[in-house]
């Protein structure tokens, strides 16, 4: 916003701004940079430890240089994991993102139906992914779930979902999108009723296919709000831990073992910290650098829609 | 077919599969507060119809202790994280919103990207540290873990009120005499005070749904819902009845919450990028 204003400064434009009002915005939000750096500090320290084979499990530690690195680079572990962090994250968001769409596009008539839908949808999202596991386990649990009696109908008995590694990735996506699809809704019915009537009553008047309206106006159009609704829901689930650890500890074997959740698992399971270290300083680089360029391409659309 | 009963095929087509996604969302949440009325016995052998009890709610609040404790250990933390990300952030994002200095927007981008570092990769090294200082297992010590979530919701979604206000008002209070406090105080904090308790609540929410950092930052002392709920699933002689009760206590707040903040909702969700 260019209206930030410099009221402060403006009366005395011919004398020097003095110390303390140059200084006053950096006071004031030097509060908020000491809380959040002072709890990142480990996060600076986490790039030594994981040059050393610091253990929880003894005294001492020995500087290792890059050996953890290059043992867990070259293992199958590391590139498993990086595979089911990415399977989870590119299936969880593009579901979220399409359905999440399809919802708000379904919530735009007008009556008194998606009026209360509206409300109701968003409980979900406010329920902590934790707990929306535990309840999707009462769901689909095999002898008191609903579910479970709802396929006996249709002959399918005792179905495995995350106890068997061909349907676990599908059940933690599943929870996973019961618990996010109202953000991406939310944010894209913002959009939605954000955007101007009359090119749409043109491309009507037109006799525009729904279709062809959808593909050149609406979407052109909602990009700022798919961006941000996009990098949101892509960074949290490329690291997401709450719900495969309440659904599996990342089981069945090592199915949903992501890189939060081995790194997690080499850290205090097996306790060796400067191990554990390079998956996450790995993911975090990942998620630094898609999120970057993310925020970046946000920034043009953004000024796309506003020159329009 | 004519013109009019295609339209009304396709409204009836539009509501069945919004019905569809509906039943997908809200029946988990019904099929929850059923199980809660529902006793050991009933459990296996019934599906809607049975006689309602409020046995496990009996158990869960009354008998077992350590649930409510739980509880109010939540509200606790959570809510003195949101105090605390208040008292530095409100100021912060007036900062932001209203001056112009060198690294800002730097300033302004750090804060953010707290919100993607992930959470493992903080903790690891932050439950050596704390161990060493005390803080591991302390109110104090999530309290201040969890800023981490809490103040760049709240500076990057007060910063957009505060631009909000035109620079005027300001102007006009200085003017008439107001020292910089009266005008934040009198003018300002009144003019966006439903945004401000709306994202206060918001971010109350998402420090009361964590569970990384309170699950391996804090021990037996200091056990905080999210946490609590979760050897109801690792339990051996599994009481379904009580775990429904357990997550429904630990979900109610945040429903009423949320509709409580409704407007203010995709403002805060998108830390202010949308303004809804």
């Amino acid at each position: 916003m260019e209206k930030s204003m410099n009221v402060h400064y403006t009366h005395d434009k011919h004398n020097k701004v003095p110390f303390w009002t140059k200084a006053r915005p950096y006071l004031i939000i030097a509060p908020s940079l000491l809380l959040t750096i002072g709890i990142l500090v480990p996060f600076a320290t986490a790039i030594f430890y994981s040059l050393t084979n610091y253990s929880f499990a003894r005294q001492g530690y020995e500087f290792v240089a890059l050996r953890n690195w290059q043992n867990i680079l070259g293992s199958s572990v590391f590139w498993h994991s990086v595979k089911v962090t990415a399977q989870y994250g590119l299936l969880t968001t593009g579901l979220q993102m399409c359905i999440g769409l399809g919802v708000a596009l379904l919530l735009m008539r007008e009556n008194r139906y998606t009026k209360i839908l509206r409300i109701l949808l968003i409980f979900p999202l406010m329920i902590a992914p934790v707990i929306a596991t535990l309840i999707w386990q009462l769901m689909l649990n095999n002898s008191v779930g609903i579910v479970e009696k709802f396929l006996n109908l249709f002959g399918v008995y005792n179905f495995p979902w995350a106890s068997s590694p061909d349907t676990a990735l599908m059940t933690a996506v599943m929870i996973d999108c019961w618990v996010y699809i109202p953000f991406v809704m939310l944010l894209m019915l913002a959009g939605l009723q954000s955007l101007p009537k009359s090119p749409f009553e043109s491309a009507k008047i037109d006799g525009g296919s729904a279709w062809f309206t959808f593909r050149t106006l609406t979407l052109p159009m909602l990009k700022p709000f798919i961006f941000i609704a996009l990098i949101f829901r892509l960074m949290a689930a490329l690291q997401e831990y709450a719900i495969i650890f309440a659904l599996t500890k990342g089981g069945p074997g090592n199915t949903l073992m992501n890189l939060s959740l081995t790194g997690y698992n080499t850290g205090f399971a097996f306790m060796k910290l400067g191990e554990a270290l390079p998956y996450l300083l790995f993911l975090w680089a990942v998620i630094y650098f898609i999120s970057s360029k993310l925020v970046k391409a946000w920034l043009k659309v953004q000024k796309q829609a506003a020159g329009n | 077919m004519n013109h009019k009963s295609k339209e009304m095929l396709k409204s009836i087509g539009f509501t069945g599969l919004l019905t569809i996604y509906a039943i997908f969302a809200i029946f988990p949440l019904f099929w929850l507060i059923l199980l809660t009325f529902k006793s050991d016995a009933q459990m296996f052998n019934t599906t809607f119809v049975f006689t309602p009890t409020l046995e496990n709610y009996r158990i869960v609040i009354l008998q077992g202790t350590d649930y409510v404790k739980a509880f109010i250990n939540n509200i606790i933390v959570s809510g003195g994280a949101v105090l605390l990300s208040l008292l530095v952030g409100v100021p912060g994002a007036y900062a932001l919103a209203r001056y112009n200095f060198s690294k800002k927007e730097d300033l302004a981008f750090t804060i953010l990207s707290f919100r993607f570092a992930p959470e493992i990769l903080v903790i690891l090294p932050l439950f050596m540290i704390y161990q060493k200082i005390g803080l591991y297992d302390t109110y104090f010590g999530l309290i201040w873990v969890y800023q981490l979530i809490t103040l760049p919701l709240l500076i990057w979604v007060l910063r957009g009120y505060f631009e909000d206000i035109s620079v005027e008002v300001e102007q006009a209070a200085n003017l008439d005499g107001y020292s910089w406090y009266q005008v934040f105080f009198k003018i300002l904090l009144p003019l966006i005070k439903p945004g401000l308790v709306a994202s206060a609540l918001l971010a109350f929410i998402f420090a009361w749904n964590n569970f990384t950092f309170p699950l391996l930052l804090s021990g037996f002392q200091i056990e905080t819902v999210t946490v609590a709920a979760l050897r109801y699933i690792g339990s051996d002689t599994v009481h379904y009845g009580q775990m429904a009760v357990a997550a429904a206590v630990a979900a109610l707040p945040e429903v009423v919450l949320a509709l409580i903040i409704q407007k203010h909702l995709v403002r805060g969700l998108s830390f202010g990028a949308v303004k809804g």
